[in-house]
């Protein structure tokens, strides 16, 4: 049978590219002529480009041009000019536009040459003389200049409701704490790339590094005033992102200009340093004040975040939405300030603000259920909201409490001894800790394609992309389910600006977003099929409606009668169609809006942390995921498996640390910045529970490329707390932290 | 020591960069003579000079294991040693491991499993697995997380990749 492909663990339909070599990703597309560009970086944070001297560099044989903000060809001016898809408010940074330095590690040349070595090698003869002056990269020394920005990035901070302060005064246990977590880099394996292929006709080929092509279209358009007819962006394979390919990073700005002015195809291909030198995580400070009742009611919440941005633009991210969504309280109050550094503007980096704001949130419960005696996971339960109390509206679904049962089934948190430091094994001290989250199940407008031919091949194709997520898998499986073909029938494709539009790959909206349109376009050219088939004289089909047939291994027949079929093949041939073809926009319903819309999660972690150490090790996890209907179990718990380990990453290792002398993060590559390693990685055990959702889409497919990491790290702080009875607020728990 | 005028007199000058060498290799079954200048590494020649892309980058220091390939069996970091130093060695990569189309078992291994998400740390991944079965050190599941953490899948792969070499070597004891 080839119907019923929703649901079923199927491998993923790019595997075999993936395991032999042959998927191409943006750095990877040779071309004759190939010039190979080197990006050189300010080293100063802030002040003026005094004389920049590309002489040396130029006199190595073989060096074509270097580019500076002195020689470099007219591109537009305006802010707006600059703006991508993903830009926040303010006025984004310009590569090369003057000589005024923003950050540390601002490109401030690009050296193009014949060869990759070549272009290496001269870029450390350039040689740049600065004025400098004074910067203020110290998060800590400048939140006296915090200011609530006039537009925000994210969604505005709930407005309070009850009386928070007059509860939080009179509650019976009360927890009034302050958390920190330090800036992180997205650092996918891949680094970020661009070739553009100028052409003799003036068209520009574009293969770059990004989460949706349209976004470096819309880019490289505006800010070089081209034609949209000119420019082809593709973007087949995508090394892995998390964000960082939210925004056209600087490379693809600078492979294009080089490419103009040389009039020949440039790749620019960053190094590891250079991946610490655009977006990142935003570190925050938040202040927790939590009062409960003896009985564990929660009766108040206040949070208060801090969070970085850069002196440009005014990044923010939904730190402060969870409480409102995740615990029934009747004073809650929020705050959200940002304060401005000299640095590069944050970035989206997986679960933006949920990573930080539930891990502040779920430590700060974990602390009030301790003190009030309570188990933490009878505390959630207690206090468990029915609604999104922010907007004041019902949740579209939401089986956080299947999460819970089946989580802590499978983990056996029954067995849990209560009091921390209480557990053993030989000298390492075991703990088990519990936390939940939630992250947004949206949707967004998108259109896509259909070709069926008259071999029964089916050609999806929207602009959307695939960032490891499994979009080719998941929307061969939607268009192969809609239209009852075998998924060898089925091809999908995207990353190509001239494929129909489709919106950024982030925020988990993929599957709902490009899903969606998928889905509705097969269905389209079900309904073609059909009436195609009818206008046969003695058709079989004659009288049925479209709710009456179905389509199975390529053809349409009648619900009521199996017998009653005609295949696909037939149907466009006896109507003379070498191919039938659709296209088709698809939107969020109406009906969404009187919904919150989210995915859950709970996980229980268990840690052993070496008594005399402080070694940690996460011995064991289990996940439990409420996220509406699993499209592909296979890849989707590998994506929840991926996501947990990066909650590992949050709460032991990752931490990108700036020295404010230079303004300048000092662990800028892979040996000093932390991320899990195969060692650092054990048990990871996933559940999805049933969920049923009728309204985020019509797949009723909630996205899961981010509630697997949100309540990963707090649950791995609680475990460390009740291993050793060290309550640690600022991440990362490294060792030194437990001695 | 030379004194610091000249130093920088020097330093006025580029280089005058060496000339090329000649190299032979095998690489994926086929002998090959290359013209390289000495600062190439094994990993730009792979990529840049042959478009050998299945080979990745992730770093340039040694630090991710995405260059992995095998050289004379070993697996090694490919972007730590210049092509120059390997004369006559024999280097497999990716784009050698099937055979006649056919799949390697570890291969295969990876897309059933679904040890990898983005794909790009994974070709670094396969070889380093299939070297790591033919070292036979790796005897517990703890020596096979330890000796496969040189390869960072930032995916987050791991628990599936453990699975494939699990398999992998049970196939090569049975064999
Ligand atoms: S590229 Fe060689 S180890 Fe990272
Ligand atoms: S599969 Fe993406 S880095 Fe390993």
């Amino acid at each position: 049978m080839s119907t019923n492909q929703i649901g079923k663990p199927t491998n993923r339909v790019d595997g075999r590219a993936k395991v032999t070599g042959e998927a191409k990703y943006a750095a990877e597309f040779h071309v004759p002529d190939l010039a190979h560009g080197v990006v050189v970086n300010s080293a100063i944070a802030k002040g003026k480009i005094k004389k920049i001297d590309t002489s040396k560099a130029m006199a190595v044989e073989g060096v074509f041009k270097v580019i500076t903000h002195e020689n470099r060809k007219d591109y537009a001016c305006y802010d707006k000019d600059f703006k991508d898809m993903d830009a926040p408010p303010g006025s984004p940074f310009r590569p090369l536009y003057n000589g005024n330095i923003l950050f540390n590690m601002q490109p401030v040349a690009l050296v193009v040459a014949e060869t990759l070595e070549l272009a290496r090698y001269a870029a450390t003869l350039v040689e740049v003389a600065y004025e400098e002056e004074a910067h203020e990269t110290d998060f800590e020394a400048n939140r006296g200049e915090a200011y609530v920005p006039e537009k925000y990035n994210s969604t505005t901070p709930p407005k309070p409701w009850g009386n928070p302060e007059e509860a939080l005064a009179k509650a019976d246990v009360k927890v009034e704490v302050e958390y920190a977590h330090p800036t992180e880099h997205h650092n996918p394996m891949e680094m970020h790339a661009t070739v553009a292929v100028w052409e003799e006709n003036g068209k520009l080929t574009v293969y770059d590094k990004i989460q949706g092509v349209e976004n470096t279209l819309q880019y490289i358009t505006s800010s070089f005033g081209l034609p949209k007819e000119k420019v082809h962006v593709l973007s087949p394979f995508v090394g892995g992102a998390f964000g960082s390919g939210l925004r056209p990073q600087y490379q693809s700005f600078l492979a294009v200009l080089a490419a103009l002015e040389l009039k020949r195809p440039v790749r620019v291909m960053l190094t590891r340093p250079q991946m610490f030198s655009f977006g990142h995580r935003p570190r925050t400070t938040q202040r927790f004040a939590l009062g409960a009742s003896k009985d564990g009611k929660l009766e108040a919440l206040i949070q208060d975040v801090f969070a970085e941005t850069s002196t440009f633009e005014d990044y923010s991210e939904d730190v402060v939405i969870w409480p409102g969504l995740l615990y029934k309280c009747d004073n809650m109050k929020f705050s959200h300030k940002l304060v401005a550094l000299d640095e590069y503007t944050p970035l989206d980096m997986r679960a933006p603000g949920g990573t930080t704001g539930i891990f502040a949130l779920e430590s700060a419960v974990d602390e009030l259920a301790y003190k009030l005696g309570m188990d933490p996971l009878v505390f959630r339960l207690k206090n468990y909201t029915d609604k999104d109390q922010n907007n004041d509206l019902p949740f579209s679904s939401k089986e956080l409490r299947a999460c819970y049962i089946q989580g802590a089934e499978k983990f056996g948190w029954e067995q849990r001894s209560k009091e921390p430091r209480s557990m053993r094994n030989g000298h390492q001290l075991v703990g088990w800790g519990v936390a939940h989250g939630a992250w947004e199940a949206q949707q967004a407008k998108a259109s896509a394609k259909a070709v069926l031919t008259t071999d029964g091949k089916l050609t999806i194709s929207s602009a959307t992309a695939d960032i490891g997520t499994g979009t080719y898998t998941v929307m061969t499986q939607i268009a192969a389910e809609t239209l009852g073909l075998p998924l060898e029938d089925v091809t999908f494709k995207l990353g190509d600006t001239s494929l129909p539009f489709a919106p950024l790959e982030g925020g988990s909206k993929t599957v709902s977003t490009v899903g969606s349109a998928v889905k509705k376009v097969c269905e389209k050219i079900g309904e073609k099929l059909l009436r195609l088939a009818q206008q046969q004289a003695n058709s079989p089909l004659k009288d049925a409606e479209l709710k009456d047939v179905t389509f199975t291994d390529g053809r349409l027949h009648l619900k009521s009668d199996t017998a009653k079929a005609v295949s696909f093949k037939e149907i466009m041939q006896l109507g003379q169609r070498e191919q039938l073809e659709e296209e088709v926009s698809s939107k969020p319903s109406e009906e969404q809006k009187k919904f919150a819309r989210f995915a859950h999660s709970v996980a229980f972690v268990e840690v052993k942390v070496d008594e005399d150490l402080g070694a940690i090790q996460v011995s064991r996890i289990v996940t439990a995921i409420a996220g509406g209907r699993i499209i592909n179990p296979k890849t989707a718990k590998s994506q929840i498996m991926g996501a947990a380990v990066w909650g590992i990453g949050v709460a032991l290792e990752e931490e990108s640390v700036m020295d404010n002398n230079y303004g300048r993060f000092m662990n800028h590559d892979l040996e000093k910045y932390h991320v899990p390693v195969n060692a650092d990685v054990h048990d990871i055990d996933v559940i999805f529970v049933e969920e049923q959702d009728t309204i985020v889409n019509a797949l009723g497919a909630k996205g899961l490329g981010e509630i697997g990491i949100v309540s990963i790290a707090p649950a791995i702080v609680n475990a460390v707390f009740h291993a050793t009875g060290k309550r640690i607020r600022h991440l990362p728990i490294k060792l030194d932290k437990l001695l | 020591m030379k004194d610091k005028l000249e130093k920088e007199k020097e330093a006025a000058q580029p280089r005058a960069l060496p000339p090329k060498q000649t190299v032979t290799l095998t690489i994926n079954g086929t002998e090959r003579q290359l013209e390289l200048e000495p600062w190439v590494s094994l990993l730009d020649m792979l990529r840049e000079q042959l478009h050998l892309t299945g080979t990745k980058v992730g770093c340039n220091h040694g630090q991710c294991g995405a260059c992995t390939i095998l050289l004379d069996g070993k697996r090694i970091n490919s972007c730590l040693t210049l092509a120059v130093m390997h004369d006559g060695a024999e280097i497999t990569t990716i784009e050698g491991l099937a055979k006649d189309g056919e799949l390697h078992p570890v291969q295969q291994g990876f897309i059933v499993h679904d040890a990898f998400q983005c794909g790009y740390c994974t070709p670094g991944q396969i070889c380093s697995v299939v070297g790591l079965v033919s070292e036979g050190k790796a005897r517990t599941l703890d020596d096979i997380r330890d000796l496969m953490s040189g390869n960072i899948c930032r995916c987050g792969a791991y628990n599936n990749i453990v699975k494939v070499v699990q398999e992998e070597l049970e196939r090569s004891k049975a064999q």
